[in-house]
């Protein structure tokens, strides 16, 4: 296992996130939704705040995600409702060049 | 300058419709307004009370005015408050809650109550109504229909006019064994003649509600709770519930009270205003005119007119001088209009009559010195609209009588909206004319709903909510700037299904994300993907590119997600037919894995409910079946009866050729859902008539094919393809059907939209008699596509993505 940059959190490699899709990753004892889009990797809260559908089975768009239940979308780089007043919290992420995905955040924020 | 102060005793349709007119001609600021109800609601639309009743639409749906509107407009309005009493004298109002309003105009809206003939036993000593017994006016007598019917096995409704007969159906939609009991020898005797009556009896019999006509009821049986009813020739009828329906009993105490004019309602003059005081007007049902009381809708809304106009000075020329008749029987499966007289009363009078009983058609007019002063329209009411315009306008009608009764040479729907006048009225109930739709299209609004909103156009009643739309469709199909994008397959690229693929096969695109690339700059729309995938499956077949990102969540792990993110597995099962090992082996799967919910399917499955993603392929390995298909935009099943091997009816092998279906189309992408069946005879036991394609056979190894049914959301009867020699002939006319649709459809528009839209007439054509010489290449390209269809769920042993049925992956266990 790589050891994690200073001041990050190693999430998962790219690999194993199909493109264009998302998974549900448990870090530090917490869920994120993590996207592999064809314009970067995204983390987001792992639940639709409308019925609590699995935004990690959504359809991707460029920079977006819609939900499978019941189709809000959400902007994938500042968490706003796209088509809704909901909103989700959003987690910054890099990918590093061995295909390493890392969460800049100190753990207290998940869960914010 | 002092605001004046209009009081309104009523919240119904009439007090509220009052208001908006007066607040139409600026009278917010001419007025402070102040309004009391009975009812605890903002006013509803009474009209739609049969609606609610049968089902069709729900509370929330009627309302035209909620309590916020109240407030928007700076009206008092204090409901579920009664007013007891009118100090002319004084000039003020006070409720039974102790509330006073001094008036300077006051406008009595009253309306009416339900009217109870003299039945024995119809009311408790208390004079309530006994327990069972409803009248059908308010939206707590409906509530208390429904709740009343769902206990109850029989329901009587005394008394088979308009709304007696609406009630009925309603009551048969919950179940009911329904009787109608009507005084008079024919149903609707206010406006039928016999021979309608007896038409429409037919037409309510075929619908399984019983029908007595002549027969009046004496007494109502049951002690605390109806438990019958008595009539007078002494014959008697079991019944849990009654609905009466026998005309109406104007509210007219109160003004009475105060010492107005009060025939059999309060009387006005043509201002609307009482005879007996200058500030005090009435109307609607409450109100008497020239001797009439009017008990429907449309000479309600001239009579708010009037008044508005009178009270606001707007235009003080107003008068109200009576309305002509016509209405529209509103009950699901009828089609009836009535306007005027119903029999010739004159010497000169002209009656003009077709009658085809079998059918339920019966269209009869009524013309004095070239003018239509009555008509009855049942069946077919296609020359409605016309019909009651000229009746109400007493224009002059054409030499050629024919045309009056049918549509002849089938002129287009378009050449009726091109001649039709400006000023001729769309929506009767909210006096919307042509002219105005077309003032609202151009004022930008682009939708039906739009125009309906700005203009209430189809508000009221809601019969003419399609005409409405076509009107709107007519406006805006001619304007420039119609927005084009609702013709688009896709809402990020703006071309139409034809041009689409086109492109695409031009360009060869044959994966979802080249799409972006080459038509939407790349910018990729999360809800077009799934759309954009089936039109490349359809195009391309085999040679398509799979990207699994542009599949549903439901299509990438083969199940149908559930609620709480678990999914739903449904092996195959073709024509619903199973064996005890398969049964065996379900059942074991289902304890293995713990399944939470074990249900049968509509499509003659079995469906386990609540397995984890992870479990996915593992349920799927240890099934041992293939997948049923029960979640995608696809082929879903195909159900059966019980055929010819054991059913004594089995005109055909329905099983067998449900196998048969299954096994080709399986795993066939389609634009929306497909549901089959097949049927062994024509009394449809697997409801093969109202599925997307249904086989039904007929005798002789002849099948009827039905196509564009429905039974879910919408229902719909299917329309006959054709009907073919041998089960060969099913097979290649249902895959060129699908294929056709495939081709053809817009993304997720069911074969009930797309048969209508397209035109039976024209899939018939095209799909049973090959006129466009398109039959081999549609074959060629189901073959194709079952060719490279596979089972999905071998993908439990060989994954296609990463990670592809994990539930959640752990940080510190990734590579």
């Amino acid at each position: 296992m790589m050891p994690a940059a200073a001041g990050r959190i190693r999430v998962t490699n790219i690999a194993e996130i199909p493109l264009g899709e998302g998974r549900l990753v448990e870090v530090a004892g917490r869920h994120l939704a993590v996207f592999h889009t064809r314009d970067g990797v995204f983390a987001t809260q792992p639940d639709c705040p409308h019925r609590q559908g699995p935004l990690a089975d959504g359809l991707t768009g460029t920079g977006t995600v819609m939900c499978p239940l019941h189709d809000r979308i959400y902007d994938l780089r500042t968490g706003a409702g796209v088509n809704t007043d909901c909103s989700i919290s959003v987690y910054p992420v890099t990918l590093a060049e061995d295909g390493t995905i890392e969460l800049v955040a100190v753990t207290a924020e998940l869960g914010a | 300058m002092r605001k004046e102060k209009l009081v309104v005793i009523g919240n119904g349709m009439a007090g509220a419709r009052a208001v908006e007119e007066v607040l139409a001609r600026g009278g917010a600021d001419a007025f402070d307004i102040t309004m009391f109800g009975d009812e605890p609601y903002g006013n509803y639309n009474r009209i739609m009370l049969s609606n609610v009743l049968s089902g069709i639409q729900d509370t929330d749906e009627i309302y035209i005015n909620p309590l916020d509107w109240y407030a928007e407009n700076g009206i008092t309005l204090h409901s579920g408050s009664p007013v007891v009493e009118i100090d002319r004298a004084a000039r003020v109002v006070m409720s039974a809650a102790g509330v006073r309003a001094d008036y300077d105009i006051l406008l009595i809206a009253t309306g009416s109550r339900p009217f109870m003939p003299p039945i024995e036993n119809i009311r408790q000593t208390d004079g309530s109504l006994l327990p069972g017994v409803f009248g059908f006016r308010t939206l707590e007598d409906c509530e208390g229909i429904i709740a009343s019917a769902r206990r109850s096995k029989v329901a009587a409704v005394v008394g088979g006019g308009l709304l007696g007969l609406e009630a009925a159906r309603g009551l048969m939609n919950h179940g009911c064994e329904t009787h109608v009991i009507h005084q008079s020898g024919y149903l609707m005797n206010a406006q039928l003649d016999a021979e309608g009556g007896t038409i429409l009896r037919r037409t309510m019999e075929a619908m399984g509600i019983t029908i007595h006509v002549g027969k009046s009821t004496q007494a109502v049986l049951g002690a605390g709770r109806v438990e019958g009813l008595r009539f007078k020739d002494g014959g008697t009828l079991a019944c849990d519930m009654l609905v009466v329906s026998a005309g109406i009993q104007p509210n007219v105490e109160i003004a009475r009270r105060a010492g107005l004019t009060v025939e059999r309602a309060i009387v006005v003059d043509n201002h609307m205003r009482c005879v007996d005081d200058r500030r005090v007007f009435a109307v609607g049902e409450c109100a008497q005119h020239r001797g009439k009381v009017y008990g429907l809708v449309a000479p309600l809304w001239d009579q708010a007119r009037v008044f508005a106009d009178q009270v606001t000075g707007r235009n003080l020329d107003a008068q109200y001088v009576g309305s002509k008749l016509a209405t529209k029987l509103k009950v699901m499966g009828v089609e009836l209009a009535s306007m005027g007289i119903t029999d010739a009363a004159e010497p000169q009078d002209e009656v003009i009559q077709f009658s085809e009983p079998s059918r339920g058609t019966y269209k009869k007019l009524i013309v004095r010195d070239g003018r239509l002063v009555g008509g009855i329209l049942m069946g077919d009411i296609s020359k409605a609209a016309y019909l009651m315009q000229a009746f109400d306008r007493d224009s002059k009608l054409p030499e050629e009588r024919l045309g009056l009764l049918f549509d002849l040479g089938t002129p287009a729907q378009k050449v009726t909206l091109d001649e039709m006048p400006g000023d001729q009225q769309i929506c009767n109930c909210n006096g919307v004319t042509k002219e105005a739709i077309g003032a609202c299209v151009a004022a930008g609004k682009k939708t039906t709903k739009g125009v309906m909103d700005a203009t209430r156009a189809g508000m009221g009643c809601g019969s003419c909510k399609k005409l409405v739309g076509e009107v709107v469709e007519w406006f805006a199909g001619g304007a420039v700037e119609e927005d084009p994008s609702v013709h688009y397959y896709v809402p990020c690229i703006p071309m139409t299904k034809p041009e689409l693929v086109e492109a695409v096969r031009a360009q060869g695109l044959k994966s979802v994300s080249s799409v972006f690339r080459a038509l939407a700059s790349g910018v990729e729309d999360a809800a077009s993907k799934p759309a954009l995938a089936s039109l490349l499956i359809t195009v391309w077949a085999g040679e398509y590119e799979d990207e699994r990102d542009a599949r549903f969540i439901n299509d990438r792990v083969h199940a149908n997600i559930q609620k709480d993110g678990t999914f739903s597995v449904v092996p195959e099962m073709p024509g619903g037919i199973t064996t005890p090992a398969d049964l065996i082996r379900i059942a074991q799967v289902a304890e293995k894995y713990n399944v939470p919910l074990v249900k049968l399917t509509g499509g003659q499955r079995i469906d386990l409910v609540g397995v984890s993603k992870e479990d996915l392929p593992k349920v799927w390995a240890d099934l041992g079946m293939p997948s049923g298909h029960a979640y995608g935009k696809s082929y879903r099943t195909c159900k059966s009866c019980i055929g010819t091997d054991h059913c004594r009816f089995g005109l055909g092998d329905s099983m067998g050729l449900a196998q048969k279906i299954e096994r080709r189309f399986r795993g066939v992408d389609s634009p929306a859902k497909l549901k089959l069946a097949t049927a062994g005879c024509p009394r449809n036991c697997s409801e093969a008539m109202v599925k997307d394609i249904g086989a039904v056979a007929v005798g002789g190894d002849k099948w009827e094919i039905y196509v564009g049914g429905a039974a879910g959301a919408h229902v719909r009867k299917g329309d006959v393809l054709c009907t073919v020699d041998g089960e060969d002939a099913v097979m290649r006319i249902t895959g060129r059907f699908m294929q056709y649709y495939r081709e053809h459809a817009k993304w997720k528009e069911r074969t009930y939209s797309f048969v209508e839209r397209v035109g039976i007439e024209r899939l018939r054509a095209v799909v049973a008699e090959d006129s466009d010489r398109i039959g081999e290449a549609l074959d060629a390209a189901m073959q194709r596509t079952v060719d490279a269809a596979s089972d999905p769920w071998q993908e439990a042993v060989r994954p296609r993505t990463a990670n592809q049925f994990s539930d959640v992956l752990v940080a510190e266990a990734a590579q």
